[in-house]
């Protein structure tokens, strides 16, 4: 199920690289996990809807009132190369 | 070969709540970067979105306004994908259960009435700013933005010209105006549109393949960019090329648009339910009491216009155009003016002294109770039209108070049909010349005449009985 | 007085009584630290000064004190944010990242008058069954330096057993409060989903992630979570009290009695047994030690009742989807630009993304990444997430069967005694297995707890889980102290445990 090339796809989706040989043992492992996991294909789930929520908990919602926002330095202290006002990254392509 | 534009577009409006989607941080446009964000809206580890009521109630009231069913169970999905401009590097938006769908959109064009159906319609949070600072060499990211409510409105590919589109796009600026939802304003990028094109020969049913276009930020860059693009694409074909589908960046100072990115590249955004929040569960007495509530929008107006006051199509159009102008004018008709005077001093002298202020309706200090009392001292007799003119001038700005105004300026109509005819008679007698030119035929001489008597009567009385006080005089 | 040997609410007593002062308590405890946790590692930061110096300030305040814990030392989990000390979730990635906020339980345990010694190892952003994840190195288990104290909440459950403080605030996502407590001999609980708000602590897996205690005996954990639960506006999942204005819909629960109503009596209690716990793969002595558990039980009054849970096979794989897929969304923030370590050679966004992930999360992190982008990925949802959303409620379905005959469930916490170091490492998938006891119970949202219940030949301590309906936190605790009356498996201390 799982090959090299579709560990390269998830690999790039996931932002992570992976060498040739950690590739490998990488790819082995997760297809081994996944192959577990084709359990779940004895159990009939025939018309169940599946729960993304545990509790039928519904509408929880907030007033549309403001609170004074925070101080940029705090937000930005620990920010890889920022400078005080913005959070830098490297050119973003496009 | 003749061939067919089919559009479909997706837009994006930003919901004019105060607060964000997901935080509290306020959400007025501009202000210094990253000074309008908290933990949350800059996805600091650990915070968690809890959802604006008030995004959740203006998304209903734009669904309801486009005809939508309301979805009963509605949710978030997280939408996955690294960019510095999305600090959690997910988007919250609805992919699975979006909160209204299946509408329509009545336009009216040239060649005529159409109907546009609404595929879905979307909560979701906006992005942040992206900056490229060329003396780092860096891009620059403020997150002011980031979390600011959207609603993305996606139709069927129903257009097929330029002039639907933009249409359309009056038609929803207008409506999600009226509802108070948005402001709706391109240039602030509170409305956002993407444009998806293809083409296909006239007749052919299958579709051809489509691209999008973004960054359109005015509705002449739309109408310039569909036309560059349908014409762009049929050619490609024509010389035997084929469509490739993918994401065009539209370049107003170029007037042309250019490849983005493939879409067939890994676009794999793991949509998957957003455990954060719980699901919505509107309870269709909730929506009916929603739908009750809607104002009347622009379209419902024009039609009571001129079916209750016989206003002309076109009085109907400008009058309706803007909320705050329809509200004046209902204003002035619940006050007593009669609907088409208050019309036309809407159309006259409120336009005219809008645009010379370059000011917008909702921006102006004069209420109905001013106008109406213009309009009333008119009706009256008190005030002839010219003198009105000159104290709606003065009263505009500051919505100044009308009778204070004509005291304090002695601009009350003289009345008094002796003072007249006596005015008259001194007139006459003066200008013996004028009186003989007259009698010999020449019309124009009465002119003068009646302007002599406008003047020593200092423009207080009603032209028409110097009229007839004259010609009674002179025969 | 051997301050070691008392429980957290009994610290509490002698504290508010005057005859300890908090710096005595403080002291003692940073000594213990001092003099073990070099050989333990169960800390990442102590901040010892910041201790101190609040002792100070809470001894003005001992006289006024509501909270039956005010004024004991106590240490948290190092992926729960504390304004100003560093909050490393055992990562490199977040080896600088100091929150400029508070979590709400570190908010709600200040206004109790607790004092943290610092923050606690663990396996890296709670991915793990052993501490071994960690960064910063292994947590080593009090009881036997060669064996892991368990995970994901190694440094909570060994600080507890070591006399490191009277309690600590760890979380569990699908056993890791329970599991490493069997393992150290303490006493954990998971409560219902909702009912802890996770306003601060770092996600793992957002569906199935509940803050919690882990402590010396059932008692304390009643007086912690006592503190800890109740409704935040700031957690959209947090439940709302009985008595709360709020606005949405769903069930509401009633915080703040567990430990007032805590009565040890189960009288008439029906406690069952699901035969799939005891099968195949189960330790004999951990077998003997959680049926012995069963027979107390039933000494002081309860009813033991056997019944099937036939879809417990299904909750490794179903929890193991979830917590991936969440877990790969979740940390996808984590990527340089923001806050935490940047890699320090790139070229240009894509590579910074890349380099800083892939140098600063470790193999186990991005092993649960990549399965968790694949259960997502398109042409894939449908097979594995979706499916495991069906199994979900399947599981959650079963256990309202279940509770149907019975009050409280009794299984084992894990299959087997802790672990030797490195054991666990090469195989992950059989390190997942291990936790085939304590994930359905974060998939139905419900509460559970670990009680020690016993040792092996090798003296390794043994947990017993209790598993109740959903707000039956009440129920867990009473039998669990019910239990700890009769035994003393609670008081033994590991034999480098004792403080000097």
């Amino acid at each position: 199920m799982i090959d090299m090339e579709l560990a390269d796809y998830i690999a790039r989706l996931s932002q992570l690289e992976l060498e040739e040989g950690e590739k490998r043992a990488m790819t082995a492992e997760l297809e081994r996990i996944v192959a577990y996991m084709d359990v779940l294909n004895r159990l009939d789930t025939q018309g169940v809807e599946p729960m993304s929520h545990v509790f039928p908990v519904k509408n929880v919602l907030r007033e549309d009132a403001a609170q004074p926002s925070w101080d940029r330095g705090e937000l930005l202290a620990g920010s890889p190369g920022g400078d005080g006002e913005a959070f830098l990254a490297p050119k973003a392509v496009e | 070969m003749t061939w067919e534009t089919v559009i479909g577009l997706e837009t994006h409006v930003e919901l004019a709540t105060k607060t964000k989607i997901f935080c509290s941080c306020t959400t007025e446009f501009g202000g210094a970067p990253n000074t309008h964000c908290c933990p949350v809206c800059t996805g600091m580890p650990g915070t968690l979105p809890v959802l604006n009521k008030k995004v959740l109630e203006f998304a209903v009231k734009a669904g309801l306004a486009l005809n939508c069913a309301i979805t009963r169970h509605s949710r978030f999905d997280r939408k996955n994908y690294f960019y510095p401009d999305l600090p959690k590097a997910y988007q919250i938006s609805q992919l699975y259960l979006p909160i209204a769908r299946d509408g329509a959109v009545d336009i009216r064009t040239g060649p005529g009435d159409k109907t546009i159906r609404i595929h879905e319609l979307h909560m979701e949070e906006d992005a942040g700013k992206l900056v490229h600072d060329p003396w780092l060499n860096q891009t620059r990211a403020d997150y002011n933005r980031c979390g600011v409510p959207l609603i993305e409105i996606v139709t069927e590919p129903d257009f097929r010209t330029a002039d639907e589109v933009i249409a359309y796009l009056e038609k929803l600026k207008e409506t999600l105006a009226y509802l108070g939802v948005s402001d709706c304003k391109m240039q602030e990028g509170s409305l956002r549109c993407d444009v998806n094109l293809s083409v296909r020969p006239q007749g052919s049913l299958e579709l051809g393949t489509r691209t999008e276009m973004k960054n359109l930020s005015s509705f002449k860059a739309i109408a310039r960019a569909i036309q560059y693009e349908a014409r762009r694409q049929i050619e490609l074909i024509e010389e035997g090329g084929r469509v490739a589908q993918e994401t065009r960046r539209w370049d107003e100072n170029k007037d042309a648009s250019f490849a983005m990115r493939s879409k067939e590249e890994a676009q794999d955004y793991r949509y998957f339910p957003e455990p954060d929040l719980p699901p919505i569960e509107l309870d269709p007495d909730c929506v009916d009491a929603l739908r009750a509530a809607q104002p009347e929008l622009a379209e419902e107006k024009r039609a009571r216009y001129q079916a209750d006051y016989g206003l002309s199509d076109y009085n109907c159009r400008m009058i309706t155009s803007d909320q705050a102008l329809a509200a004046l004018f209902e204003g002035l008709v619940a006050l007593g003016a009669p609907p088409r005077q208050g019309a036309n001093w809407i159309m006259g002298e409120v336009l005219g002294a809008l645009s010379q202020h370059a000011m917008e309706p909702k921006d102006m200090a004069l209420t109905a109770p001013t106008l109406a009392r213009l309009i009333a001292l008119v009706g009256e007799g008190k005030l002839n039209r010219n003198t009105a003119v000159k104290v709606f001038e003065a009263v505009f700005d500051t919505d100044g108070d009308v009778d204070a105004y004509v005291r304090a300026h002695g601009l009350e109509q003289v009345n008094d049909g002796a003072l007249v005819r006596e005015v008259c008679a001194r007139v006459l007698e003066a200008n013996p010349q004028s009186v003989s030119d007259y009698r010999g035929g020449k019309e124009k001489a009465f002119g003068f005449l009646v302007g002599q008597a406008m003047g020593e009567l200092k423009g207080r009385a009603d032209p028409q009985a110097v009229n007839q006080a004259l010609r009674a005089l002179l025969e | 007085m051997k301050l070691r040997e008392l429980t957290a609410l009994e610290l509490g007593a002698v504290i508010k009584k005057g005859e300890v002062c908090v710096r005595e308590a403080v002291q003692a405890a940073l000594d213990a630290v001092a003099a073990q946790d070099g050989a333990l590692n169960a800390f990442i930061t102590v901040a010892g000064e910041r201790a101190l110096c609040r002792a100070d300030k809470l001894q003005a305040g001992v006289k006024d004190a509501q909270s039956p814990l005010y004024g004991v030392p106590m240490a948290i989990k190092d992926n729960i944010c504390t304004r100003g000390v560093r909050t490393t979730c055992a990562s490199k990635i977040l080896g600088d990242f100091t929150p400029p906020y508070d979590a709400a339980v570190v908010e709600q345990l200040a206004d109790a008058g607790a004092v943290s010694l610092g923050k606690l190892n663990m396996d890296e952003f709670a991915m793990g069954s052993t501490s071994e994840t960690s960064y910063y190195g292994p947590v080593k288990n009090p009881w036997d330096l060669a064996r892991a104290p368990g995970g994901s909440s190694g440094g909570a459950a060994a600080a507890v057993a070591a006399g490191m403080g009277w309690y600590a605030i760890g979380s569990d996502t699908g056993g890791s409060i329970r599991q490493p407590a069997a393992h150290c001999g303490v006493t954990g609980m998971k409560p219902t989903y909702g009912t802890v708000s996770r306003y601060g602590l770092i996600a793992y897996a957002s569906s199935l992630d509940q803050i919690g205690p882990l402590c010396r005996d059932a008692a304390d954990c009643a007086a912690v979570l006592d503190v800890l639960m109740g409704h935040d506006c700031r957690d959209a999942t947090s439940l709302p009290g009985l008595d709360s204005d709020w606005n949405g819909s769903g069930p509401r629960a009633d915080y703040g009695h567990l430990l007032e109503r805590l009565t040890g009596d189960v009288r008439g209690m029906r406690i069952g047994l699901p035969a799939q716990c005891f099968g195949d793969g189960l330790d004999g002595a951990v077998r003997a030690a959680v049926l012995g558990a069963a027979q107390v039980l039933k000494g002081r009054g309860a009813e033991i009742v056997e019944l099937s849970f036939p879809v417990l096979e299904y909750a490794v794989p179903a929890y193991y989807i979830i917590a991936a897929a969440e877990a790969s969304s979740n940390l996808s923030r984590f990527d340089g630009v923001k806050y935490g370590w940047r890699a320090e050679e790139y070229d240009g966004l894509a590579d910074l993304y890349r380099k800083t992930r892939t140098q600063g999360f470790g193999r186990e992190v991005k092993r649960r990444i990549l399965l968790g982008t694949f259960v997502l990925s398109s042409g894939y949802y449908d097979a594995y997430y979706k499916k495991a959303l069906q199994a979900k409620a399947v599981i959650k379905d079963a256990f309202d069967r279940a509770f149907e005959g019975c009050d409280l469930l009794l299984t084992p916490v894990t299959p087997s005694p802790a672990p030797r170091l490195g054991d666990s490492l090469g195989d992950p998938l059989s390190m997942y297995l291990g936790d085939i006891y304590t994930v359905s119970v974060n998939l139905a949202g419900l509460p559970a707890l670990s009680m020690p219940c016993g040792l092996d030949a090798e003296g390794m301590p043994i947990g017993a889980q209790l598993i109740a309906p959903h707000f039956g936190e009440g129920a867990a605790l009473s039998a669990a102290h019910a239990f700890q009356l009769d035994t003393d498996w609670h008081r033994r201390a590991p034999k480098g445990g004792e403080a000097p």
